[in-house]
């Protein structure tokens, strides 16, 4: 419960909801995001292929199409404002036949009468110098040189925290039940934590927005369409170049397979429609159609450099008049309510021109709200987050690691040792006030406990620097919030006979 | 920041203890040993089962009495021991960048390496099970370290996919500390430990073994709820019908141990794929003159003892190579390469010289059980020596002592095959 009022209350800290919370940030606005998981990021923008889609098969005829186009060129800024690792690698649909040929010909011609985009055919020869590992029968391309790559759950993270550093107040674990609404306006939510005022609701809660658009009387749905990975060792990190797309189908864009900005690769998504919005299960069937589609792409794929699978789900509204489209709207009735549904693909894409569509569609609204409000930029807005000293980011100058060292010791303690994370990284993100305290938060903003082992060595340390830090028992670490627990019970107190045990090793150090 | 050193060692397990005292042994003065842990003795000190030693020792002991053993012999000799310390790159000037809590980054530039990393445990996306992504699926190896070294019982409800050694151990480590154990499951038509161990953990403490049957699907949300399995054909297909849903909150995997290899990587040493350790002669020599490999960054050893004796030779080697002005001429090399049923040889090359020992040790692995078989050793048909033994399983390694004199001096491979029954 709050007794604060707030103009404008978000529902969901997906990179949507991250994304407006951000931009909103920069006017004079009371603003409160609501997630009702432990950390931001944690539906659908965390499990995605992470591409900064160069638009090249948008349609200008749908909001997708446009928001893409419009976003791609401003991911740049975003990216350095806010240390997000972000890669202009480009893309490539490669092609096996003259008659595949002909296909990538239309299709640039297509996107090129819609919108200036960077589109070339290359040759086999290029192409090869470009992916010298794709399989021997690919012999044509078209080439987006603007499409990138981006992890989408930090780019979640940093909005959610650089929205925070800029007044938004960000409310973890905290479910939206209801909203509320009299005589035509919207007056506030009702949550697990309580109730909150507010004239604004935006509804970003992706694969449950119609649940939350229900609740003011909207009748639509949201139809999860489930989509599977692969991801495979640094080791394979540079067996792939660019984007590789394969020819498009009618529903998707195929199974692709991509570098990430870890240095990663990653294979996948299929594409399914599934029953149940909490299926994240991956299936051994769509484990083989990626890998059989992956393997198309690329013969040399070795199979045990898989390091880890996962699934995503994209929230889709197939039903007319929305057709697969974005819902992005504000309804009439009642004012205040501003829907942002139906963000699949390209939603992370489009995150930008969304969040900048939402500021517009606010400022139109604002003056027939319950408490009307006006927009004004407020000076001390800030779109810089700062840098944290990572040591692989010091991998061609580590001697410069050394201050950074000098400046706090505990970067000299690795505690993730396939990832080289250090003890200083870890508790530099724990300490931050968005933070929770799982070791998947520490995973997503510092890969420790994401590379090869998967956290077999440094999950027990790590849930132990919790611990230590922060003054809990290693017992109320978890995974990912309540219910995730790692450790059962306490056994015994072996610390201590340990400790003697290698007393003398120690004070030899 | 920079310094020079004659002999590093990166690991202080069992491999890098053996291969300091040896090295120091035949002379070498200036030895590194590098431990990112806080203590030595590797993945020893959290195997607090008794079973250690009885090769090389002739007495049971604890996994850290046996790692003290070698942790007291350290400690008067003139061995400088960095503990906390991680080697972060090799390069194949054998230049070494470390990172510690108490130096900060160090650059090491060393004459001899003798890599000594261990390896680490198969996880769950190695094997690639379906389902969702809960807490509660971990290695044995980490539970084995919750229990033993932190002190936190990790589960209640156990099932275990796989039967390797550590699988097995922690089966009873876990019914000791009162947790139900529903069951260790193998996909292959045998158990994958030593028999010692199938006998000590599983039977005595009725804990059933079931083969030929895998974990087809991990339930839970937030924690594991219960798992799938299912029987598996020959062909590893599984079989729907005999699918069954047992309860559990966690499960622990012991489905095989990788070694730790980036830091050859690194350096470009040449990796054998089977083994996933670098490729070495007779002196556990990579294809980087000067660097040695031993213990399971090598090859995944099932004893300690073994893993011992190949440190020491690596010890010695490196010891010969730092002290040895004028290299002895190599007068032949040959490969020794897996034959018929046999999965890896280690060394994989020869390489002989004045000084090479009259008679070297292969070690190797078969691929299948045999009873009442012989190990052939052959230079193309011709056999040059052969041992009988009265059964092999894959899970224990096989060794035989081949007399160099033996090999012929035009030669350039020889061969090792499993010969079985009517053959
Ligand atoms: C397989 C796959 C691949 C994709 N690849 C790409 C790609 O390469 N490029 C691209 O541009 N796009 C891609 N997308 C699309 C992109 O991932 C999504 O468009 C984007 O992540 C949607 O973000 P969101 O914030 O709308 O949703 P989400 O990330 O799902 O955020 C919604 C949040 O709301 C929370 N929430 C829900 N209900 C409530 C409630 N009642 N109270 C409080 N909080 C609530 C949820 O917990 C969740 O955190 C892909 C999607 C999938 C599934
Ligand atoms: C659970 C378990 C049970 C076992 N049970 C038995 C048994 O009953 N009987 C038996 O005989 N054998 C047993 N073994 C086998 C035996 O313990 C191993 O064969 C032996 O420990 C291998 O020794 P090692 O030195 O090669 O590797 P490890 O013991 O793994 O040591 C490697 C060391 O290198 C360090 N290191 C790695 N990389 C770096 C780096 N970059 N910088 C600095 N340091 C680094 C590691 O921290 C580690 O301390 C068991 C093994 C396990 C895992």
């Amino acid at each position: 419960m709050s007794d604060k009022i707030y103009d404008i209350l978000i529902v969901g800290g997906g990179v949507v909801g991250t994304a407006i919370a951000r931009e909103l940030s920069k006017y004079n606005l009371s603003i409160a995001l609501f997630e009702k998981e432990t950390d931001v990021a944690s539906g659908t923008s965390k499990a995605n292929s992470g591409i900064i889609h160069a638009g090249y098969n948008a349609s200008k005829n749908t909001l997708k199409g446009r928001l893409n186009i419009k976003s791609n060129p401003m991911f740049d800024q975003i990216a350095d404002d806010l240390k997000v690792p972000f890669n202009r690698i480009g893309s490539l649909v490669v092609g096996h036949s003259q008659e595949d040929k002909e296909k990538l010909i239309l299709e640039k011609e297509r996107s090129l009468a819609q919108a200036d985009i960077d589109l070339r055919i290359i040759e086999k020869k290029e192409l090869r110098e470009k992916e010298p590992d794709l399989a021997e029968d690919a012999i044509v391309a078209l080439y987006a040189p603007n499409a990138g790559i981006i992890s989408p759950y930090k780019l979640t993270i940093a909005q959610a925290e650089n929205a925070a550093n800029n007044g938004v107040d960000i409310y973890l674990e905290t479910e939206v039940k209801k909203v509320f609404h009299e005589n035509n306006y919207i007056t506030g939510i009702k949550t697990n934590k309580g109730k909150f005022s507010g004239s604004i609701v935006i509804n970003a809660a992706g694969l449950y927005a119609d649940k939350i658009a229900a609740t003011v009387g909207e009748n639509y749905e949201i139809v999860p369409r489930k989509g599977e990975y692969n991801l495979f060792d640094k080791k394979y990190g540079s067996l792939v170049n660019h984007v590789i797309f394969p020819m498009p189908s009618e529903k998707s864009k195929g199974i692709l397979i991509t570098p990430t900005v870890d240095g990663n690769l990653l294979l996948g998504p299929n594409s399914y429609v599934v029953e149940n919005k909490d299926d994240l299960e991956v299936t051994e069937q769509g484990l083989n159609e990626i890998w059989d589609g992956g393997k198309k792409l690329y013969p040399s794929l070795p199979g045990n450099g898989i390091i880890s699978s996962f699934a995503g789900l994209r929230a889709t509204i197939p039903a007319e008049p929305y057709n697969d489209d974005f819902k992005i709207e504000a309804l009439d009735n009642p004012v205040g309510f501003i829907d942002v549904a139906g963000i699949q693909s390209p939603g992370l894409s489009s995150a930008p021109g969304i969040a900048e569509l939402i500021t517009k569609i606010v400022d139109d609204i604002s003056k027939d709200l319950k408490v009307p409000i006006k927009l004004q930029e407020k000076s001390s807005y800030n779109p810089e987050l700062d840098k944290l000293p990572r040591l692989d980011d010091y991998k061609d100058h580590r001697e410069d690691w050394h201050q950074v060292y000098q400046e706090d010791n505990d970067y000299g303690e690795i505690v993730c040792r396939c990832e080289h994370v250090t003890k200083g990284e870890l508790i530099a993100e724990l300490k931050k006030s968005l933070a929770p305290l799982t070791l998947d938060a520490i995973k997503r903003r510092t890969r420790a406990g994401g590379g090869r082992c998967q956290g077999g060595f440094c999950g027990p340390r790590i849930a132990e620097i919790i611990a230590e830090e922060f003054e809990i028992s290693p017992l109320e670490v978890t995974k990912n919030g309540p219910g995730s627990e790692i450790l059962m019970e306490r056994v015994k107190d072996i610390k201590a006979d340990r400790d003697i045990t290698y007393r003398r090793q120690k004070d030899e150090n | 920041m920079k310094t020079k050193r004659e002999l590093v060692i990166v690991g202080g397990g069992p491999a890098g203890l053996a291969a300091a005292l040896e090295a120091h042994k035949n002379g070498v003065e200036d030895i590194l040993l590098i431990e990112r842990d806080e203590y030595l003795g590797g993945i020893l000190q959290q195997c607090i089962h008794n079973g250690f030693g009885l090769d090389y020792f002739n007495e049971e002991l604890t996994g850290p009495e046996y790692a003290e053993r070698f942790i007291d012999e350290l400690s008067d000799k003139k061995i400088d021991v960095q503990l906390k310390t991680m080697v972060i790159d090799i390069n194949d000037q054998k230049m070494l960048t470390v990172l510690s809590s108490k130096k900060g980054i160090e650059f090491i530039e060393a004459k001899s390496v003798i890599l000594a990393m261990g390896c680490r445990e198969r996880t769950r996306e190695a094997i690639r099970i379906p389902g969702t992504r809960p807490a509660g699926v971990m290695t044995a190896g980490a539970a084995q370290r919750y229990i033993n070294i932190e002190g936190y019982l990790p589960g209640r409800e156990i099932v275990i996919l796989g039967s390797g050694d550590i699988g097995l151990i922690m089966a009873r480590r876990l019914a000791l500390e009162g947790a139900d154990v529903k069951g260790v499951f193998e996909i292959m038509s045998y158990s994958s430990g030593l028999v010692r161990n199938k006998v000590q953990c599983l039977d005595d403490f009725g804990i059933p073994l079931y083969l030929q049957q895998t974990v087809t699907k991990i339930h839970g949300q937030k924690r594991v709820e219960a798992v799938d399995i299912a029987e598996v054909d020959d062909n590893f297909n599984q079989i729907p019908e005999t699918k069954k849903t047992i309860e559990c909150d966690t499960l622990l995997l012991s489905v095989g141990l990788i070694p730790e290899n980036e830091l050859s990587q690194q350096a470009n040493i040449s990796l054998d794929d089977i083994t996933g350790g670098p490729i070495v002669d007779q002196s556990r020599e990579t294809d980087i003159p000067g660097v040695f490999a031993c213990g399971n960054v090598l090859q995944v050893h099932d004893l300690v003892d073994n893993v011992s004796e190949e440190a020491e030779i690596a010890g010695k080697a490196a010891a010969e190579f730092l002290l040895n002005e004028t290299k002895d001429e190599i007068k032949q090399s040959l490969e020794i390469a897996p034959g018929k049923n046999i999965t890896y040889v280690v060394p994989h090359t020869l390489n002989i010289n004045a000084n090479t020992s009259p008679l070297i040790e292969l070690f190797f692995r078969v691929k299948d059980p045999a009873e009442d078989c012989k190990i052939s050793i052959k230079d193309n048909q011709e056999e040059l020596a052969s041992y009988t033994r009265p059964i092999v399983e894959p899970g224990e390694i096989e060794s035989v002592k081949l007399p160099i004199k033996l090999i012929n001096i035009s030669s350039d491979e020889i061969i090792v095959e499993l010969i079985t029954g009517g053959e």
